[in-house]
């Protein structure tokens, strides 16, 4: 059991369809968030398989506030550790990523393994029988916290619970097999890069799991009817509410609900045509055709596929109103040139500099910015009506809500 | 050092800059040749010899289509760009051909007049001289790995 929350505050009487704003403001909620859902009993993605190819290889990265080495062993094992010295708590590696025997920390020289276990003190035994660390001495009981680390599909995760379920278990058989479907084979990635968005780390979970925002947001999916919600499509939510996807099958709209509904987004779909829209050619690459599929796990990890596009997207928080959005672009080993052409094409949809992506750092951004004075309000999230569960209609908020309810478990609230 | 080529292409990059910073973003496909490409990447995805763009055109119907894009259906808040271009090296590599590396810092203004220094990199261009000086390639490789908010206006 979770101790009793210190945060005083009580959420609004009307429950799942409420998000109070302070959720977003609060200093305490922040540090909270850090100890119950960061390194409490969440799953975090880590990184793909990929970006340790080899034995002996490392890359650096975040749970949370806390930094973090993932290595890979002399003998394939994969290992998380936090990136802090048990000395004098300096970070133990400072690169990015590449290879290594061992991991010195530059301060003093204190060496670890793959594992994270200490290796050696510099001059343990002093020098010439003088100084030193006297017999009796445990620096290991400050060592860097260990993560469970488990990898799926090329995915790794971390927790450091002990008591969290198996990473199958704790993502459910509702969305298992939408991981499943997009990792379906070995792959390489084709690079990254960050965004970093003005506002707290659970308006970008939000935005990531509101299906209706999609294309009233992004007015390229809709001049282009690329993703309308007179589509086929629809979304699975995990049976606690944690996690979810959504995705929309390739079929050209020729309606028009958006034009009857007048909606800013309604098209012009007959005098707006890209000149080269060679950069919306799908090649149905799964064989469902899904050509639009947004998977997110809790608390911070988004898979898509968007047309040939595919990436892992890793949610870091840094502080109450800033958050990175750390972006890997992948292929699979085994593409073709065309492939590969179509995936640094249908690179421009995404990012920053997406075409149907870079407004959801603005949009986030001015929410944060517009419930500046408003703790005492909340958030309306009735689409769909209360409940949190799997739809064939996206003019729903059942995923958010199934976000919040998870989050009030975690926070105890 | 050509100094007549050397003025040539400073030219080209200067009113290149100064075009997208009036917001005369109509102009920009014309800065390149009809199949001329523009991609930005990161030092680190260059360096790791990642293909991954940030954004990518290839010819001027896509340059033209981001510009639509960034006018018809993106949307992002009022913003201007300052860009300062500076230590242009030119090498001449044919008759009417030639390649440039210059520095650059854009400086993003927003409407509430918050400043911030939006980008560092270098540009690596591949220019055609004639009939008009143009791009026929232009790669943008940032300093950083990381974008505030989103990168709508071209570097």
């Amino acid at each position: 059991m979770l101790r009793r929350s210190t945060l005083q505050r009580a959420w609004p009487a009307e429950g799942a369809t409420r998000v109070p704003y302070w959720v977003y403001q609060d200093e305490d909620v922040y540090r909270e968030e850090q100890e119950r859902i960061w390194r409490g009993a969440a799953w975090s993605y880590l990184c793909l398989e990929a970006e340790l190819p080899e034995p002996q290889s490392f890359i650096t990265t975040f749970v949370g506030d806390m930094p973090v080495v993932v290595t890979r062993d002399a003998n394939g094992a994969l290992h998380a550790w936090e990136n802090r010295c048990a000395h004098r708590g300096a970070l133990v590696c400072m690169e990015a990523r590449g290879k290594a025997e061992r991991f010195a920390c530059i301060y003093h020289n204190w060496v670890y393994d793959h594992e994270g276990n200490l290796a050696t003190v510099a001059f343990r035994r002093g020098i010439a029988g003088k100084g030193g660390l006297p017999a009796d001495s445990k620096p290991e009981t400050q060592a860097p916290k260990k993560l469970r680390v488990a990898s799926l599909h090329g995915l790794v995760f971390g927790t450091l619970s002990p008591s969290a379920p198996s990473l199958e278990d704790y993502i459910g058989p509702d969305i298992l097999p939408r991981i499943r479907r997009v990792m379906k084979k070995p792959v390489k990635v084709l690079g990254t890069y960050t965004q970093i968005l003005p506002n707290n780390w659970k308006l970008y979970m939000d935005n990531v799991k509101d299906t209706y925002h999609a294309s009233l947001l992004h007015l390229f999916f809709t001049r282009f009817r690329i993703n309308r919600l007179t589509q086929k499509g629809g979304v699975f939510v995990s049976k606690d509410g944690a996690h979810h996807c959504t995705f929309t099958e390739m079929v050209e709209d020729t309606g028009d609900a958006y034009e009857k509904d007048g909606m800013r987004s309604a098209g012009s779909s007959k005098d707006f045509r890209l000149e080269n829209p060679e950069l919306l050619e799908q090649a149905d690459e799964f064989g469902d055709r899904v050509s639009i599929q947004i998977l997110s796990l809790f608390p911070g990890f988004v898979l898509h596929q968007i047309r040939n596009s595919l990436a892992a997207r890793q949610v870091v928080p840094k502080g109450v109103e800033r958050t990175e959005l750390h972006w890997t672009l992948f292929g699979f080993e085994d593409d073709d040139p065309a492939m590969q052409r179509r995936r640094i094409l249908q690179a421009n949809l995404v990012g920053p500099a997406g075409y149907i992506s870079m407004e959801d750092g603005a949009a986030t951004g001015f929410v944060q910015r517009g419930v500046a004075a408003s703790a005492d309000r909340a958030s309306v999230i009735e689409m769909g009506g209360s409940t949190i569960g799997s739809s064939d209609s996206r003019v729903t908020e059942t995923a958010v809500r199934g976000l919040w309810q998870t989050w009030r478990r975690y926070m105890d609230l | 050092m050509e100094p007549q080529l050397q003025l040539v292409v400073e030219h080209l990059h200067a009113r290149y800059a100064h075009a997208l910073d009036a917001d005369r973003l109509e102009e920009w496909p014309q800065f390149f040749t009809e199949h001329g490409t523009y991609r930005i990447t990161t030092a680190e995805n260059e360096e790791r010899g990642l293909p991954l763009p940030v954004l990518y055109a290839e010819g001027r119907a896509m340059l033209r289509d981001r510009v639509a894009s960034l006018r018809h259906a993106n949307i992002y808040e009022p913003q201007r760009y300052r860009h300062l271009v500076s230590s242009v090296l030119v090498e001449r590599t044919g008759e009417h051909t030639a390649t440039s590396r210059a520095n650059f810092l854009v400086v993003r203004i927003m409407q509430n007049s918050e400043s911030l220094l939006f980008a560092s990199g270098r540009y690596l261009d591949r220019i055609a001289l004639a009939p008009e000086p143009r791009y026929e390639e232009r790669v943008v490789i940032c300093d950083s790995r990381a974008f505030d908010t989103l990168l709508a206006i071209p570097l």
